[in-house]
């Protein structure tokens, strides 16, 4: 089960993240995860949420161009060589990897979560799952 | 479609017929210059014509030319044909460059700019069964007065929103079942935007036909608002100097638009030499109006550059058709020393998927002029896939570049980053201090 990423268009100049960062705190939106990916005209801001949908709406309404990305969310141990391990099953299925992103903390201190944007997430996900990696769904995300 | 005319007498006349009038009005309209314009006259003297030189309209190019120069200079009563008893009306352009414009009318000036823009909404579809709402400005701007008075000619129910007050406009145009659409493009796109975002699709609006004018519109743009609200879009042209809109219009071959030639000649020249071009060729407009009393200009220079043709109209009229102006002589920018027309950047934006949301700024920097085109990210255009995004910029660079043949710089701004215009958009930003 692959997660819904919100990904959102930001003009390169001072004050549009934060605001973004205003509606999303207007609206009580909490943010699991976050990234920022820029260039030298402009930026897209990744958030991971626990109502995607709700929140892609309300940041549309507030004039944002905001879309949904289906995105690969997978735990692993808090610990050195956690993520290398990890990437030990990507290689193996050949699944490459677009960019990615980490977030820890949550109910569980043991554990972080990594974000992966792959170029086909159904086929990647298959493959990972034969390979005995568990995929966070929407609700997972949600229950941190 | 059966094809409907206004005044089918003159708007089919054979062409022998439209020289005739043309000719007859010119004569006497000179006379009445030369009697009562002393400005004018003072030209025509310093270049040794006099009323009884011009004896059809072949003799039109030994007749002085009138610019905007004059207006200002005889500003305000200078160029006034009639006493003021007579007049019964002045209307004024926005004066947004810096030069207003006041003119004025007689009773009889009103009723042929009326019966002008009578023509264009005959022609756009329109008949007494229509609801016509014009939501160009009322006031000392042309276009609401203009329209609205063609509206009642051709007896449309007239709903006289005027501009500004977005969702009223459109509550109007949904709860009154309005047919046809007076406005400036530039309007009609963000009443486009917003009935979309209100949920509307092109069956949900009841409009069949729009007027839109008063500002330079590109095909693609035509294109747009006529997906978005379900209508056709026709073209109107004109300007305070010759009474407002409807000095020319387009009809349903939509290509082009009919010069209401009975009441002003058209002339192409080349801008630099002043001297007259043969028919297709691309030169400024210049526009003699052959039947206005209060405000009679003579070959008066437009600084519009487009081109006229007097090929076949397959909608049965017979005036002389001129192609969308390319831009103004005076909206055009050079920069770097080459000509650039805001027109051309809206082509290659909305070729290129962006929607006609966009500004053009012009600096100078290190004694380099620099071009930026701001554009508004739309939905469509978005990705989160970041090469994919510069790969569409690079894209448009490369199609400003192929079209203006210099390169320009691509920001792509924050969606409603740019002011909506009610009015005439402002599409450029020119910071250069020369």
């Amino acid at each position: 089960m692959s997660v819904q990423q919100i990904s959102v268009f930001l003009e390169n100049k001072p004050g549009t993240l934060k605001k973004m960062t205003g509606v999303l705190a207007a609206h009580s939106i909490d943010m699991r995860a976050t990234s920022l990916a820029e260039t030298k005209d402009f930026g897209i801001a990744r958030l991971i949420v626990d109502d995607a949908l709700s929140a892609v709406n309300t940041l549309k309404e507030n004039n944002f161009i905001a879309s949904l990305t289906p995105v690969l969310a997978i735990e692993i141990p808090d610990e050195a060589g956690g993520l290398d391990k990890l990437l030990v099953v990507f290689d193996e299925a050949a699944v490459n990897i677009e960019y990615m992103y980490a977030f820890s903390g949550g109910k569980d201190a043991n554990h972080a979560y990594m974000i992966f944007r792959v170029a086909d997430t159904k086929a990647a996900e298959a493959k990972l799952t034969s390979k005995g990696v568990k995929i966070l769904s929407q609700e997972d995300i949600a229950n941190i | 479609m059966e094809q409907r005319y206004f005044q089918p007498e003159i708007e089919c006349a054979p062409y022998e017929k439209i020289r005739e009038i043309q000719s007859e009005k010119l004569i006497k309209q000179v006379k009445h210059v030369w009697d009562n314009v002393p400005y004018y006259r003072k030209k025509m003297e310093a270049k040794g014509v006099t009323p009884d030189d011009i004896k059809s309209v072949d003799d039109l190019y030994k007749l002085p030319f009138l610019s905007k120069a004059d207006l200002r200079e005889a500003y305000p009563y200078g160029l006034l044909g009639k006493p003021l008893k007579d007049c019964v009306r002045i209307q004024s352009t926005s004066g947004t460059t810096g030069k207003r414009v006041v003119a004025f009318y007689t009773q009889h000036d009103i009723d042929l700019w009326e019966d002008c823009c009578a023509r264009a909404i005959v022609a756009a579809g329109g008949t007494n069964e229509d609801v016509c709402q014009v939501s160009y400005g009322y006031g000392l701007f042309t276009g609401g007065p203009g329209l609205n008075g063609g509206s009642h000619k051709v007896g449309c129910l007239t709903i006289p929103t005027s501009s500004g007050n977005t969702d009223r406009q459109i509550m109007f145009i949904k709860d009154l079942s309005a047919t046809i659409l007076c406005c400036t493009p530039s309007y009609a796109a963000y009443l486009g935007e917003r009935m979309t975002e209100m949920g509307y699709g092109p069956d949900d609006i009841p409009l069949k036909a729009g007027i839109f004018g008063a500002e330079a519109w590109s095909q693609e743009m035509r294109e747009s608002i006529e997906k978005t609200m379900g209508i056709k879009a026709y073209d109107i042209y004109g300007l305070t100097e010759l009474s407002g809109p409807g000095v020319a219009f387009e009809c349903c071959a939509q290509n082009g638009m009919h010069i209401n030639e009975d009441h002003f000649i058209a002339e192409i020249i080349d801008p630099d030499t002043e001297e007259v071009l043969p028919e297709g060729s691309q030169g400024e407009l210049v526009f003699t109006a052959v039947d206005k009393e209060a405000f009679p200009m003579i070959r008066y220079r437009t600084r519009d550059i487009c081109r006229l043709t007097r090929e076949k109209c397959s909608c049965g009229r017979t005036h002389v058709k001129m192609a969308k102006p390319m831009g103004r002589s005076d909206d055009m920018l050079i920069i770097r020393g080459v000509n650039v027309f805001p027109s051309q950047i809206e082509t290659v934006l909305l070729n290129n998927g962006y929607a006609a949301n966009y500004q053009i700024v012009v600096d100078r920097v290190n004694n380099t002029d620099t071009l930026d085109v701001q554009v508004e990210m739309t939905p469509e255009m978005f990705t989160d896939n970041v090469g994919e995004v510069e790969e569409r910029q690079k894209k448009l660079v490369e199609g400003l570049k192929s079209m203006l043949g210099i390169k320009a710089k691509v920001s792509l701004l924050a969606p409603k980053s740019i002011t909506r215009s009610e009015g005439k958009a402002v599409r450029v930003i020119d910071r250069r201090k020369i």
